[in-house]
């Protein structure tokens, strides 16, 4: 049996994903769905914390390619962190820290949404 | 899991994703006894994870029942993972492997399988014999200061 669970909450208007144990070709679908809902109910703005996640294949990596486009489209963005060196290596060994924003903690991704969401209020303040 | 002889590993398992932690079990306890540190474990357990799931869902195209061979063999410095299926064949000198900057750049989705198991292996061999069988060999060196 694959253990892989994903529990979700909401902070500051950012839906949190915290993935736990394997995420392969098996539990991938799971992932897809809860991307899926997120888009469908207009949440753009997503954190991941790998924290608990102990196994990542090119399965899992597909999701995170999946969506990010549409996320993006829309201002919003997936912000990675707590990642394990193992599971970093994996991100790393692909090249997706170039198009992802990684963070040791999800204070810190948090904050970056925090201020990119003042950045564009100042900005719409001026156009004004 | 059964030995077949004394440094030859086997395992079948039907084609379905739920197998698959099976089949980093099995490579994982094989690869340590081998004497491969921690980090050269987990790349061959993830090779042989993307091997087995681009059968499942390539040669086999997701039918779940159909039989998977796995054969570690372990000689000398020489660590080799043969997988077997007889599903659906392909053309080895047909596999693109990706332009990751491309790749990335153009947010394309799956193929990474392929990319990684070439960057995570020393050798990968494909031996297809249309409607017969396919076989593809993934090799890892233990490091010369073992």
């Amino acid at each position: 049996m694959t253990d892989f669970k994903i529990v979700q909450c909401e902070k500051n208007g950012i839906s949190i994903i915290e993935l736990k144990g394997f995420l392969d070709a098996h539990t991938a679908p799971e992932l897809e769905d809860t991307f899926q809902k997120l888009i469908k109910n207009k949440k753009y703005k997503i954190i991941v914390n790998f924290r608990d996640l102990s196994y990542i294949s090119s399965a899992g990596l597909g999701v995170f390619m999946a969506f990010i486009e549409e996320v993006r489209k829309n201002e919003g963005d997936i912000k990675l962190t707590n990642m394990t060196p193992k599971v970093f290596n994996v991100f790393d060994l692909l090249g997706f820290p170039i198009l992802y924003e990684i963070y040791g903690n999800e204070e810190d991704a948090i904050a970056k949404f925090l201020k990119d969401g003042e950045n564009k209020d100042s900005m719409t303040q001026e156009i004004e | 899991m059964q030995k077949s002889s004394k440094n030859k590993l086997k395992l079948r398992i039907t084609s379905h994703t739920s197998n698959l932690m099976l089949v980093r079990d099995f490579i994982a306890d094989a690869a340590k006894n081998f004497g491969f540190n921690e980090d050269d474990v987990n790349k061959i357990i993830m090779a042989v994870d993307e091997a087995c799931t681009n059968i499942i869902k390539h040669a086999y195209e997701c039918k779940p029942g159909l039989p998977i061979d796995i054969t570690v063999d372990a000689d000398d410095k020489k660590f080799s993972v043969i997988i077997k299926d007889k599903g659906k064949h392909f053309s080895p000198e047909q596999i693109k492997i990706p332009d990751m900057k491309e790749y990335l750049n153009q947010y394309k989705v799956g193929g990474l399988g392929i990319y990684l198991m070439k960057n995570l292996m020393d050798e990968i061999k494909y031996n297809i014999q249309p409607g017969v069988q396919n076989e593809v060999r993934l090799v890892k060196y233990l490091p010369q200061n073992h």
